[in-house]
Parts: C-alpha cells; sequence; structure tokens
C-alpha cells in the first residue's frame, strides 16, 4: 500500500528545483514550467521581446534585453546588454554596453564595451565601440569607430609607455624576399 | 610513450599545416607595415577598406590604430554591376563614393583594380585621390599577368609582413595586369612612396598623397 501511495503523488509534483518554491507556492504549482522560467528569466535580469510584438518609438532600461521582435525608433540600455535574436529587425539607433546581433538592424549602433554581430547577423548603419567583432557570414555595412579605445589609452596614467609597447602580432612565416620595382 | 606523444602532435602540425592551406595562400607584404606606420602617428585616423568585409581586419586595424573604418565593398558593386548595361561603369564609379574631400587618412584598395577596365580604374583612382587626406597613405596591389581565375579575394591580414589571400566565389571578370605606366599615371597627385614586386607576382604599391604646393 505505502508504495502504491508514493506512485501516485510523485507525478502530481509540480517540476521545479528546489523543494522551497514546490512548498511555498501552492498556486504556482498548477504552471509550474511557466513559474520556472519566470524565476530563471529575473535570475539572470533578462528580459525578452517576443516575435509578435511591434513597438514604434523609444526603449529605455536597466536590464539586459533580448528583442525577437521589431523595434523602431531608439533604445537605450546604458549599462546593460542588448541583444539582436535571430528573428529581431531593428530600425533604430541603439545605445547599450554591449549589443549583440544575431538578427538584423538598420541603424547605428553605439555600445561602450563592445557590438558583435554574429554570423548570419546584419547591420546596416555606423559602429562606434571600442571593441567590435564582426563573424563569418555576417553581413554589414556602414564605418566602424574604434577610436575611443585609442583615446581611452593616451588620457591613461602613462601614455608614454602605453605607447612603446609593440602590438601583439599572431605567429606568422617571414615574408619572401621581394625585388623592388623601378 | 613519448613517441606516441611525439607522433600525436606531428599528427596535429600536419593537420593544422593542411587547414591552413585550404584556408588561402599566404601573401608576404612589404607595404603594409609601412601602410601602418603612416597611420599610427595620426590620431584617430579614418581608414577605408574597399573590399569585403573581413571581420579580423576591422579588429586588427581597429585595435591597433584606434581608428574610424569606413567598409565600402567596391568587389561587391562591381560584381554585381551589370555587364552590358547603358551606363558603363566608369560613370557609375564617378557618384560611387559621396565622402568629403581630404577627409581620408588611409585607402586599402587590395588588388580591386585588377578586375577594372582602364577608364573604370582612372575613374575610380581619381575619386580616391580627391578623398584623400595630404600625405594620406593609399596601399594597392596589382598581377603583373593577366588571369582567367576571375575569382575575387578576401584579404585576412595576419600581421605586418603578411596577409592571407582567400578567394571566394563570384560570377566572374577578367582580371587585367596594368602596366606600370599606366598606374603611375592613374595616380595623378599621388606619388608612388614603396613599390614591390613579390615572387608570387605581385606588385605592391604605396602611394602617399603629395601637398598641393609642390
Amino acid at each position: 500500500m505505502w508504495k502504491r501511495d508514493e506512485a501516485v503523488r510523485q507525478p502530481a509534483q509540480p517540476a521545479v528545483p528546489t523543494n522551497e518554491a514546490a512548498a511555498t507556492a501552492p498556486a504556482a504549482a498548477a504552471q509550474p514550467v511557466r513559474q520556472d522560467t519566470y524565476r530563471s528569466q529575473n535570475a539572470r535580469d533578462v528580459v525578452n521581446i517576443g516575435k509578435s510584438v511591434v513597438i514604434k518609438g523609444e526603449l529605455n532600461g536597466s536590464e539586459d534585453l533580448t528583442i525577437e521582435g521589431h523595434v523602431e525608433g531608439k533604445i537605450e540600455l546604458r549599462d546593460h546588454v542588448l541583444t539582436i535574436g535571430p528573428n529581431g529587425k531593428i530600425k533604430a539607433e541603439l545605445f547599450a554596453k554591449a549589443v549583440v546581433v544575431l538578427g538584423e538592424v538598420i541603424g547605428n549602433v553605439s555600445a561602450t564595451e563592445k557590438v558583435d554581430i554574429r554570423e548570419n547577423g546584419s547591420v546596416e548603419g555606423d559602429i562606434t565601440s571600442p571593441r567590435v567583432a564582426i563573424a563569418e557570414g555576417a553581413h554589414f555595412r556602414g564605418s566602424v569607430d574604434m577610436a575611443q579605445k585609442a583615446k581611452q589609452v593616451s588620457s591613461g596614467p602613462r601614455p608614454a609607455e602605453v605607447k612603446s609597447q609593440p602590438a601583439p602580432q599572431p605567429v606568422m612565416q617571414q615574408p619572401q624576399q621581394a625585388q623592388k620595382v623601378g | 610513450m613519448l613517441w606516441d606523444l611525439r607522433n600525436k602532435e606531428r599528427n596535429e602540425a600536419a593537420a593544422a599545416a593542411a587547414a591552413v592551406s585550404d584556408a588561402g595562400q599566404l601573401i608576404p607584404t612589404k607595404v603594409l607595415r609601412k601602410f601602418l606606420a603612416s597611420l599610427t602617428s595620426r590620431e584617430s585616423p579614418v581608414l577605408m577598406d574597399l573590399g569585403p568585409v573581413v571581420g579580423s581586419n576591422v579588429t586588427f586595424l581597429g585595435e591597433r590604430l584606434g581608428c574610424k573604418i569606413i567598409l565600402e565593398d567596391l568587389f561587391a558593386d562591381v560584381e554585381r554591376y551589370p555587364k552590358g548595361s547603358e551606363t558603363p561603369l566608369h560613370e557609375y564609379l564617378k557618384t560611387r563614393l559621396k565622402h568629403m574631400p581630404e577627409s581620408v587618412d588611409g585607402i586599402l584598395c587590395w588588388n580591386l583594380f585588377d578586375f577594372l577596365d582602364l577608364p573604370s580604374a582612372q575613374v575610380l583612382a581619381s575619386a580616391l585621390t580627391k578623398i584623400l587626406r595630404t600625405d594620406g597613405a593609399l596601399l594597392s596591389f596589382f598581377a603583373t599577368i593577366g588571369s582567367t581565375d576571375a575569382r575575387f579575394s578576401k584579404y585576412v591580414i595576419l600581421g605586418d609582413d603578411s596577409v592571407r589571400q582567400r578567394p571566394y566565389s563570384t560570377t566572374g571578370r577578367k582580371q587585367n595586369a596594368l602596366p606600370n605606366r599606366d598606374i603611375i599615371r592613374m595616380f595623378e597627385g599621388l606619388k608612388v612612396a614603396e613599390s614591390f614586386l613579390l615572387k608570387n607576382n605581385v606588385r605592391e604599391f604605396l602611394f602617399r598623397k603629395i601637398p598641393q604646393t609642390q
């Protein structure tokens, strides 16, 4: 009998990872998956804008944001990461700490840390960021301004030392001998 | 045990070498170093790259020079331009680059001129001369012999002294070989600062824009 009871009860328990959550929220047990997703998103402080969402106007925020929908206007997440998902279509000026593009962006992109255009990502506009990565297979049309980094370096405590450091170079073969033309 | 390790290392090295040869041809360059050096002394220089977008080049040039890089993939334009169009390519190229005169410190042409007919090459050369700042630098490669290999190439910068030439598929255009005389005439207003003939029969030129008073 004891064994049979256990077998009946087990499937009825919510599929949440912690015992604490199961004990404190009997109502939440009705929608365990949704609750779990919400909790994990909150933990990472990431908000998603879904595929079917269309936003026209200005978007400001103070948490990481992933956009899968359409946005026209301006997006500003000064201290956070903005991710344009594979389904995201953006016609806007973007300002963020870091911008990751897997979808389509038409408009200028400014990041205080990094802009990362992944494979199949597309950007048509000017990028301003100290670090820029454009993956093979990405589409980019515009200009890249990485001058910030140089400015930061030159305003550092010992500019002379920084200047004198040789730039890192990958290991390479010695060049072939060349003849000087005329 | 040691023997196995050495064998493994050798196999890995061979695999790496094979991967490298598949990835394209390594081309030593004499003028890239000088081109970069000419821009290093400038504060926040503006660089124009006429080749297809290569992410690692953007990273290399941006981090090395702290510059603004304008990416103008003219190879794509040349490829897409319909052959036999009523408006010839050189007419299109006259208005293609809409940058202010004297607004760019350095221009990377790669081997674009090999795929242009002489009128188009002349139009583009004078447009580039116009937008280049005084004492600015222009780097270009020229083939020494015409070729039936009509594939365009991506040039991946590996360092100051070498680039990797990676052909990529295109609809195909005849590759010309312009004589030195025509090259020098095309870039009227620029002087040849450096030119080398490499063992792989590529001529590389570094032009500098001379002050107008001279």
